[in-house]
């Protein structure tokens, strides 16, 4: 089940972090910190699909839908971004 | 750090397939050196006369660019003796590809540091391979822990955070893991442990400073009491065949997400593997890097399923996967077989029976005297007993 933190998520606002940049690849994606020097994999392409759709997305449960993740699976989805968001990877915004 | 939803098939597996562009990209800017290391992989210690100029790697940094390789780990030699190394440098993270280079520290002055210090996009990675003058000096050559420890006074002294202190392991600094520790810890850096390996000058050396089997269990479980807070370069993957897998991806990324481009512009499998054998193509051949990375016909044969050959009927094949190619192909040892550190001793036969190991297919050492250089041998603790007129230790008596 996610944490408390990542179910508030659902309805954030959040984006790629500035300095973040994504390469696609076969199973998904890389995703590099330009600051940190961290690297993640995104393990699959809707995961890469949703990443890239949170910045113009009005939530992050938008960003699932438009992306066509089905809801039983929104909880590992919202587990992942919240390991992308303690990374630094993604980051919250204040406006829609 | 592996983000994870549900997915089809482990990352490793398609990992082993390859990528688009490296992961993990080493370029080695020059085989120049001012030091003459006894195991330096690349026997550096020359300067190639055709290695790359000034353009060609700038039009190599703008390829990395378009191939979004988001940062390069530049070695050598000593990259920093390359007059343009620093114009390289910036001309990179103009280009959004960030740098980790390697130095033996005798070149990062307080001036240079306080640059490197001003950009996230650069880091850097000071070689130590003791924790004490005698052990380090030992292979590295006199002076260079003096230099390591300025180096890296200097880079915290300019507020550089989280740079790297890598150790190479060997027979002598295994029982030294607590004390580089605390080095990186004092400076402010992070410790880098990785493997030796019998590439280049380690070929010759390898016999003397691999670390005994004991060792290597006692660098294991270090590794898993501690492998949290030091990075590995996936160095160690033959080693989890004790138990518990070590923390990173465990397999021999070499043509699947490591690559090396040696400073004449000739991409190899890994930075452990300059040899014919592993020798995929050259930047400067049509296509430049990007067809070599994904079409020369070794790096695709890398990436097809492999065989394992006698390891696929050892229990711990799954966790090391018949180790480090590299390893294998400079000891003599078939690439299909096991590992010549493998941790089941399924390796000894096989060593025993070896008639010849591969000669190099280049050497940039150093043919005359190098200041500094290591004099690896155990001296002379007894006088002589007789005086000799050309020797400088005329007059010196037995006894007296």
């Amino acid at each position: 089940m996610p944490s408390e933190l990542s179910t508030g998520m659902l309805d954030q606002l959040w984006e790629l972090d500035g300095s973040v940049s994504l390469r696609t690849e076969p199973f998904g994606a890389l995703a590099y910190h330009f600051r940190t020097r961290r690297l993640s994999f995104l393990k699959t392409p809707e995961l890469v699909d949703v990443v890239r759709r949170l910045a113009t997305s009005s939530s992050v449960e938008v960003a699932l839908r438009d992306a066509g993740v089905p809801e039983p699976h929104w909880p590992s989805y919202l587990r992942a971004l919240q390991g992308l968001a303690t990374g630094g990877m993604i980051r919250r915004r204040d406006t829609a | 750090m592996t983000i994870a939803p549900p997915a089809p098939g482990r990352l490793v597996d398609q990992l082993e397939r390859g990528l688009d562009a490296p992961i993990c990209l080493t370029w080695e800017l020059t085989y120049a050196c001012n030091l003459a290391c006894v195991h330096c992989l690349s026997s550096s210690g020359r300067r190639d006369p055709d290695e790359l100029s000034t353009d060609e790697c700038k039009s190599l940094i703008d390829e990395f660019e378009r191939m979004q390789i988001f940062y390069v780990n530049i070695g050598g030699g000593e990259p920093t003796v390359r007059p343009d190394f620093w114009e390289l440098l910036d001309y990179a993270v103009d280009h959004h590809v960030g740098v980790k280079f390697s130095t033996n520290g005798f070149r990062i002055t307080r001036e240079r540091a306080a640059e490197l210090a001003a950009t996230d996009y650069v880091d850097v990675q000071i070689s130590l391979d003791g924790a004490t003058a005698d052990v380090n000096d030992h292979v590295r050559g006199a002076g260079t822990y003096d230099a390591a420890m300025r180096a890296m006074a200097n880079l915290q002294a300019a507020g550089m955070n989280g740079f790297k202190l890598s150790v190479v392991c060997t027979r002598h600094n295994i029982g030294q893991l607590d004390e580089f520790k605390a080095i990186a810890d004092r400076y402010g850096a992070q410790l880098r442990l990785t493997r030796l390996r019998p590439s280049g000058r380690g070929a010759d050396v390898w016999q003397e400073l691999h670390p005994r089997p004991e060792q290597q269990r006692r660098l294991y479980d270090w590794l898993v009491a501690n492998g949290d807070q030091v990075l590995t370069g996936d160095s160690f993957f033959h080693l989890s065949a004790y138990g518990e897998a070590l923390p990173g991806l465990n397999l021999c990324g070499a043509g699947r997400v490591v690559c090396l481009v040696d400073p004449v512009g000739d991409v190899y499998a890994c930075p452990f593997a300059i040899h014919d054998r592993f020798r995929a193509g050259s930047i400067r051949s049509v296509g430049g890097f990007d067809t070599v990375w994904k079409q020369s016909e070794l790096f695709l044969e890398l990436r097809s399923p492999q065989t394992g050959g006698a390891c696929t009927k050892c229990s711990a094949y799954d966790s090391c996967r018949g180790g480090c190619m590299a390893a294998k192909f400079f000891t003599g040892l078939p690439l299909d077989g096991p590992d010549p550190e493998c941790v089941k001793g399924n390796s000894e036969t096989s060593l025993s029976l070896v008639q010849s190991r591969p000669s190099a297919s280049g050497d940039h050492s150093h043919t005359g005297p190098v200041r500094n250089a290591p004099v690896p041998l155990t001296l002379l603790t007894t006088r002589p007993d007789k005086a000799c007129d050309e020797s400088p230790l005329v007059g010196l008596r037995a006894g007296s």
